[in-house]
């Protein structure tokens, strides 16, 4: 029964939790600045689970991971993001190709296959964590049909920046993080992608003048 | 049934009919302050219902006998949901009589006669708020069921009084579920007591009102009981929040001094509850009547995702 839950498993669980409801916030988001702010909320309450995870098992390196993701999620990604969007100047509304209400239905659909895919592996695991896996999975999918169903290019870089939070909590609640090394090198990675990206984005409104990368899958000049 | 359980469900009951304009008022006072607009005074709406009670009714050619009984089916229905829910103590001799699913029947039971009452004098108003009040309606209760769901879930109950004492008398464990099922109550409490986001209870402003443009037939004693019946309604759907998100304090069995104990905790927990209603109504817009599906439609899947998290996280670790 739950009493018998550890609190720092609770808290954990806790962390998970708001992870997968700022996951469906960012789902139903219309708007630019608020999508990435909660992409910000999500980072920060990344840091924090990872941070509880390194507190109780004792894991140095878990850590490092934690102070990276505040730094790089929670804060300079944010940062990088919100300033593209000001000089852009695309606060406008969000497009999605499916309404909200349909596509947050297709998210619990989502939501529920995760879980069901998640709850045989996660029994395999010996983490105080692994009950998250399943959380994990399903913001990784969140994130993915973010990046289907918008039309405009900052929110699809918001979901794919989401989707590497679900891969971090999956690393973390199923094994305890990946080797230092293979982290640092994602979290490079990351960050690069999103200022490449940053690049692309100032290369398509010049050519298309607009975010919109419908305009892309036309091969031709007309 | 004991003596002294029969007086605290009384007293509750007596509390309730009491306090109810009292919230109100509170309400519409904070809601003023953080608006920067002159309060009308705390006591306002018993001045209301005073001068309500003393006027006389008027009742349109064509109203049936209906017009004339729903409002005591409204405010009985509204009694009786005040008195199943605890809000002092979890001993309560007519909780047996309905369960949570139950007392969401019986605030089905009151939407759907005071629907009618307005459909019944055939003003296009009436038959408008009538059809937007069961729009809201058929939306709010699934997920009001979901949330509380997810509680029976956590107690293995339906008993409103069963819940709270699980809830509040054990040791402190941190329930995710309960963060997402808390947020889809809010969302349903606003939707289900006309409050900003969905509905303006202080506007008559024709094409966006619902719950005012129901009783615009309404008036002398009828209309007080409606109104207070609506306080009662906020009063209730408050109490069931705090005694299912915030059951601390809540008395079990018959313990007279945990009675005592239980009143300025409940005022207290009130009084912030308040606060933040009004908070809430403040930095929203009301929405496109045409958002509230997409709103509700938020607070169901947001009730489901609690009973997804419920059975991933809390059950089989």
């Amino acid at each position: 029964m739950s009493a018998a839950i550890p609190l720092s498993t609770q808290l954990i669980n806790l962390c998970a939790s708001v992870i997968l409801l700022l996951a469906f916030a960012m789902l139903a988001q219309r708007r630019v600045m608020p999508l990435i702010n909660l992409f910000a909320y999500q980072g920060l309450t990344l840091a924090a689970s990872t941070l509880v995870v390194a507190f109780t098992t004792h894991q140095a390196h878990l850590y490092y991971s934690a102070g990276l993701t505040l730094g790089l999620k929670g804060i300079l990604l944010p940062w990088i993001l919100h300033r593209l969007v000001r000089r852009l100047y695309v606060k406008w509304d969000v497009e999605s190709l499916i309404n909200i209400p349909t596509t947050m239905l297709v998210g619990i659909g989502l939501v529920i296959i995760a879980f069901n895919v998640a709850q045989p592996i996660s029994l395999l695991s010996h983490t105080i964590s692994r009950g998250t896996l399943g959380i994990a999975l399903a913001t990784v999918m969140l994130a993915f049909l973010m990046m289907i169903t918008r039309t405009k290019a900052i929110p699809q870089v918001v979901g794919f920046l989401a989707m590497e939070n679900g891969l971090f909590l999956a690393a973390t609640s199923a094994t305890y993080g990946m080797p230092m090394v293979v982290e640092l090198g994602i979290a490079l990675d990351v960050l690069v992608g999103a200022i490449i990206l940053g690049v692309f984005f100032f290369q398509i409104r010049e050519q298309f003048d607009s975010l919109d990368i419908r305009h892309l899958e036309r091969l031709k000049e007309h | 049934m004991s003596i002294s359980g029969l007086l605290a469900q009384l007293f509750a009951i007596a509390l309730a009919l009491f306090l109810a304009p009292l919230l109100t008022g509170w309400v519409n006072q904070c809601r003023a302050w953080f608006q920067n607009r002159t309060a009308p005074p705390l006591l306002q709406p018993y001045y209301m219902l005073h001068k309500l009670f003393h006027k006389d009714v008027v009742i349109a050619h064509g109203a049936s006998a209906l017009f004339r009984f729903a409002p005591f089916i409204v405010f009985g229905c509204m009694l009786l949901a005040a008195a199943i829910v605890p809000t002092l103590s979890t001993d309560l001799p007519f909780a047996p009589a309905a369960d949570t699913i139950a007392l969401v029947g019986v605030f089905g039971l009151a939407r759907i006669f005071i629907s009618l009452a307005a459909m019944d004098v055939g003003t296009s108003f009436g038959s408008l708020g009538g059809r937007r009040e069961m729009l809201i309606g058929f939306l709010a209760e699934p997920a009001l069921l979901m949330v509380i769901f997810t509680t029976a879930m956590i107690s293995q109950s339906t008993s409103v009084a069963t819940i709270v004492e699980t809830l509040a008398h054990r040791d402190f464990v941190i329930y995710p579920s309960l963060a997402f099922a808390g947020i889809a109550f809010t969302f349903v409490s606003l939707a289900e007591n006309a409050r900003v986001p969905v509905d303006n209870p202080a506007t008559h402003l024709e094409l966006t009102m619902i719950h005012e443009a129901m009783i615009l037939e309404y008036s002398g004693r009828h209309l007080a009981l409606i109104e207070w019946a609506s306080s009662l309604k906020l009063y209730t759907y408050s109490c069931l929040g705090l005694a299912l998100f915030f059951p601390w304090g809540i008395a079990q069995g018959d313990d007279f001094l945990g009675l005592l104990m239980a009143i300025p905790l409940l005022l207290l927990k009130l009084a912030t509850g308040g606060v933040a209603l009004a908070l809430i109504e403040t930095v929203n817009a009301k929405m496109r009547i045409f958002r509230a599906p997409e709103f509700l439609g938020t607070a169901f899947l947001l009730a489901v995702l609690g009973l997804l998290v419920r059975l991933l996280l809390e059950t089989r670790v």
